[in-house]
């Protein structure tokens, strides 16, 4: 991987009782941030996103710094070019399939890139859903085109947030292989939040271990060995 | 039965007339208002609140004069938008209008807010990953999700609009033809021997009037509605 696209985090916030502060490098096509749920994996991503800001420390993509309180900067989300999956999809309501995929182009003022477009479309399988509105989408469905949307805005750094966490098993099975190919085919490099050993193994090269606010340990896949014995 | 003299047509027009006009010119600031009240917190936001909804807690008639007394030809802001604008609002329906819109203000306010704070906001903090700045997200995710709410409160505005009485007769009196409205038309026949079959049939009008707005919003938000989940 280019330094480039290296992400570099070192922040602090306190976030009511709980006192958050991680610093890590990602160095993988796909670096994983693993802990278990409430170990504060979420609020790192939503602050690499701009969603929340930091208290103290940097945030840089590459060259470009995206946060930092000692030059007092701060990128709002809105322009960090970070596309972000959500584990909840969160697709618009009240767009059709098509209008989530093309929102983020309308926003940031991409040009059309239709091959682009149709790549993606067809890599994710959606193509017979873009009439239908997301509520009439399956779980996997919506997630599928949930990646899409983020993808289609040309982002520098892609963040997945547990997104296979709302879904069955045979759901999960369903969209991993989607997710290695959008690794394999995508060439964006991505942050994957999971609490789930197996998913970080089939997916990512490095993983930074997040326990209660803080970065225990970042290394690679072995660190995962101990989990997946038990 | 609906063979209403033309004195009585131009009740019923004049007084549609008003509370369109008072509805719509209410909304953008209903609109703003309840963005504030919903997802900003500032210095003064309680007084706000109860400036606001003062009009649906003072007598009609307080309100009335207030107006008459800031927006009359004399008033402070009445002479001022005399002057600049040539706009009057004294003994004219503009004024008329001008009152049933702050009487109906709150209900419109309430309306919105609430559907303001019923939307997810995670949804806006998706589309600002997006690279849609505040302004975008607002106009494309706040404000359509909103829609049914916003809808619901135009409806109970223009029925309150309709049906005002009290602060606009004290504003702009009860002139036949300018600012006499159903409301007030039904009043003055009340007053007079033998009005009592020209004020049913405007009563009649009025609940044609009310029922039909009502059915119109509940399909306009169930449309809404159907949209937003898909069915």
């Amino acid at each position: 991987m280019s330094t480039q696209s290296t992400l570099a985090v070192d922040v602090e916030k306190r976030l009511g009782e709980f006192n958050l502060a991680v610093k890590f490098e990602s160095t993988g096509n796909i670096t994983a941030l693993f802990g278990a749920s409430g170990s504060g994996k979420t609020s790192i991503v939503n602050m690499i996103a701009g969603l929340v800001t930091p208290d103290r420390g940097r945030i840089a993509l590459g060259d470009t710094v995206l946060f930092d309180n000692a030059a007092r900067v701060n990128v709002p989300a809105h322009k960090r070019r970070i596309g972000y999956v959500f584990q909840e999809g969160r697709l618009f309501p009240h767009l059709t399939v098509a209008q989530n995929l093309d929102y983020g182009r309308w926003m940031s003022g991409v040009t059309a890139d239709p091959t682009e477009r149709e790549r993606i479309v067809a890599l994710l399988n959606v193509g017979h859903l873009m009439t239908r509105r997301p509520g009439k989408l399956s779980g996997g469905e919506r997630q599928r085109v949930a990646f899409g949307r983020a993808l289609l805005t040309k982002p520098r750094l892609l963040l997945l947030d547990e997104p296979l966490a709302s879904l069955d098993r045979a759901r999960k099975l369903e969209i991993l292989p989607y997710l290695a190919r959008l690794r394999d085919e995508a060439k964006v490099p991505m942050i994957y939040v999971s609490h789930q050993a197996g998913e970080i193994v089939k997916l990512a090269s490095q993983v930074v271990r997040i326990e209660d606010g803080g970065v225990l340990a970042s290394g690679g896949l072995e660190l995962l060995d101990e989990e997946r014995a038990t | 039965m609906f063979n209403l003299t033309p004195e009585e047509w131009t009740a019923v027009h004049l007084s549609l007339r008003i509370a369109l006009v008072a509805t719509v010119c209410a909304l953008p600031f209903g609109i703003a208002v309840a963005w504030l009240l919903a997802r900003k917190d500032f210095w003064g936001k309680s007084l706000l609140d109860g400036i606001v909804h003062l009009p649906l807690v003072l007598p009609p008639v307080v309100t009335g004069y207030l107006l008459l007394i800031w927006f009359g030809r004399r008033g402070p802001i009445g002479s001022f938008l005399d002057q600049t604008f040539g706009i009057v609002f004294s003994f004219r329906w503009t004024g008329a209008a001008l009152a049933c819109g702050v009487m109906a203000f709150p209900l419109l306010v309430r309306a919105i807010r609430l559907s303001f704070e019923a939307i997810d906001r995670r949804l806006e903090d998706a589309a600002s990953t997006l690279g849609a700045g505040g302004f975008w997200v607002f106009l494309t995710v706040t404000l359509p999700l909103a829609l049914p709410g916003i809808i619901a409160g135009m409806v109970l505005c223009f029925a309150k609009a309709l049906g005002e009485f009290g602060a606009t007769i004290t504003f702009v009196s009860n002139i036949p033809g300018e600012t006499q409205t159903i409301s007030a038309a039904i009043y003055t026949l009340t007053q007079v021997p033998g009005g009592d079959a020209a004020a049913m049939r405007l009563v009649i009008i009025s609940v044609i009037i009310a029922l039909a707005a009502l059915v119109a919003s509940e399909w306009f938000a169930r449309r809404a509605g159907m949209r937003y989940h898909g069915d």
